[in-house]
């Protein structure tokens, strides 16, 4: 594995809807206007925001599939070549996976062994995933409604695994999840990482992001303001350099759950 | 499973009992007169006027006329057609049979077509085939059978003369003699005008039904992994929509048993349709009140049908759990 291979590279990005008022008039609503990132082969970064911020939308707009009012701005790069059209009808599914957030995106009417294989995976490759993420065999003939919520999770992640994914985009994967299955969720990250995949999460929950990811880029108001190791995180407060993400961080329950208004902040910081 | 059906069978006994008694009080209600629509134009003494009547029982009182009636019922005789002269079991037996016919073929047809354009509008939302078909499926649905019915006579027939004006067979001949070809042909036109406006109610929710479907989030994740347009809809739109079409399709039949009546007429075509007209102008109670009885049953058997097979196909109601 080469950790300074870029995977993933979001250069200026800008995400804006176009929306229609009464009668005809229309205005534009920018959902993210200045994005940086970059994922390297093997690492973890977290993209971290407030909830609503729009972090999903990047996620939607690397895999393409904003509705039909939104325009993107910027360049999406992929294993260097910019992430066009045709790469992604070639690469999305197969290289490119998104894990979803819920039970709520799988096809409530088809057995969930059925959904993990998707268009392409073999009965084989669902076996080894299943035995992979220690789900019964029984779970290939169940149906969404019929899996309990930790099942629901690794059936997710078993999607991932099915095909030759080297860049994963994880979305909000631990909200409703208790503490314990939050870490199952991160290990089985993690050791998708170490294998060489590229992983974007995009969370509100800096914890459970601290726990796993290699970096972490802060998301505020439509754009990435700042972007720090995990280790900067774990120093401490003075090892950081953005005054929000100093916030963030006094805001974590073991460092006193102080709370600043982050628009305040920000009027300093700019 | 045992107590559901016990329940069915006892709503149904409900429901028929409730169908005779108002089609009987209506048919009792209504200005005709069953003596003088049997004699038509002949004028004849009061004697014999009251001679009919005893012979048909038309003086005893009403509530005593239903309750023989409902006697003979449980006991498996419907009674005798005044105007056929023959046992209304077999009148409606032979009639329901051309009936049928017609019913299944504008059935199957509003059915498969109602899918499919359904399925088109939503694959190509917002376009002009999904605007097109809107606005055909709009005009329809607000178009009565028989106005439709009368449209579609006067272009085929009329006009061009491809099909015939009406009946189940050609003249001097009866359906039983004439071919299966011009049995077909005189099938054509009814079931068309039938299943076009059915067409349109069926389209109108499966591109609903669809376009909902298309914006689920399992639709979201179904692209993220690289499934096209048709592909979704091949592994799960219809998945999705199968449940309500099912509903949708079976709950159609009592539409399609009153729109039969108004094409049958309109195509003089001789089934249970046109017989139900008869009965209603001539004062035929008995025949009127075996053909409501016998249309209320088969419109509940759809509805049971439809029933049944919707907690057959979803697994969520199959395989029990909660149900979304």
């Amino acid at each position: 594995m080469n950790k300074d291979k870029i995977i993933l590279e979001v250069e200026d990005i800008s995400v804006s809807f176009r929306m229609y008022d009464k009668g005809l008039s229309k205005h534009d609503l920018t959902v993210i206007k200045k994005l940086n990132v970059t994922v390297h082969e093997g690492e973890i970064l977290a993209i971290v925001g407030a909830s609503g911020s729009g972090k999903s939308v990047l996620a939607h707009a690397v895999l393409g599939i904003l509705p039909s009012n939104a325009s993107v701005g910027g360049e999406i790069r992929y294993c260097g070549k910019q992430l066009t059209n045709s790469l992604r009808k070639e690469k999305v599914g197969s290289e490119i996976i998104m894990i979803p957030q819920s039970v709520t995106y799988l096809d409530p009417l088809m057995k969930a062994g059925k959904q993990v294989r998707g268009l392409k995976g073999t009965k084989q490759q669902l076996e080894e995933a299943f035995r992979r993420y220690g789900l019964d065999k029984s779970a290939e003939k169940k149906y969404p409604f019929q899996l309990s919520g930790g099942m629901a999770r690794r059936v997710l992640i078993s999607t991932a695994v099915i095909s030759d994914a080297k860049l994963i985009l994880a979305d909000e994967p631990t909200p409703g999840l208790s503490e314990d299955m939050a870490a199952e969720t991160m290990r089985h990250f993690r050791e998708l990482a170490d294998q060489g995949c590229g992983i974007l999460m995009i969370t509100h929950d800096i914890e459970a992001a601290l726990k796993a990811a290699d970096t972490i880029a802060v998301f505020y108001d439509g754009e990435t303001i700042d972007c720090c190791t995990a280790d900067d995180f774990r120093q401490g407060r003075d090892a950081l350099k953005h005054p929000y993400t100093k916030a963030l961080w006094s805001a974590l329950p073991e460092n006193g759950f102080l709370s600043a208004d982050a628009s305040e902040l920000m009027k300093g910081a700019l | 499973m045992a107590k559901k059906l016990l329940l069915s069978i006892l709503k149904m006994i409900l429901l028929l009992t409730a169908v005779s008694i108002i089609t009987f009080a209506l048919a009792e209600l209504s200005p005709i007169d069953t003596v003088n629509a049997y004699i038509g134009e002949n004028s004849i003494s009061a004697e014999k006027r009251a001679q009919i009547e005893a012979y048909w029982g038309l003086n005893e009182p009403a509530v005593t006329r239903y309750l023989k009636w409902a006697g003979n019922i449980l006991h498996g005789d419907m009674g005798t057609s005044m105007i056929y002269r023959k046992p209304v079991a077999s009148v409606i037996g032979e009639r329901f049979s051309l009936s049928i016919k017609l019913m299944f073929v504008s059935w199957v047809m509003s059915g498969v077509f109602g899918l499919l354009l359904g399925l088109i509008a939503s694959a190509y939302r917002g376009s002009v085939i999904d605007k097109a078909i809107k606005v055909y499926c709009l005009l329809l649905e607000s178009s009565p059978a028989f106005w439709i019915g009368m449209i579609l006579l006067l272009i085929f027939s009329v006009k061009l003369g491809w099909l015939p004006l009406g009946l189940a067979s050609p003249i001097g001949m009866t359906v039983e003699e004439a071919p299966l070809s011009d049995r077909i042909r005189h099938i054509i036109l009814p079931a068309l005008a039938l299943s076009l406006t059915g067409v349109s109610k069926i389209t109108l929710q499966v591109r609903e039904k669809m376009n909902q479907a298309a914006e689920s989030d399992y639709a979201l994740f179904a692209r993220a992994r690289g499934e096209s347009k048709w592909q979704f809809i091949r592994r799960h739109g219809l998945r999705n929509v199968m449940l309500p079409f099912i509903t949708l399709q079976f709950g159609a039949l009592s539409e399609l048993f009153g729109g039969s009546v108004l094409a049958e007429t309109v195509f003089t075509y001789p089934g249970l349709g046109n017989v139900t007209v008869q009965s209603a102008l001539k004062g035929d109670i008995p025949l009127f009140l075996g053909i409501a009885l016998f249309s209320a049953l088969f419109v509940f058997a759809g509805n049971l049908i439809a029933n049944i097979l919707y907690s057959v196909a979803d697994p969520r109601i199959r395989e029990g759990g909660h149900s979304i």
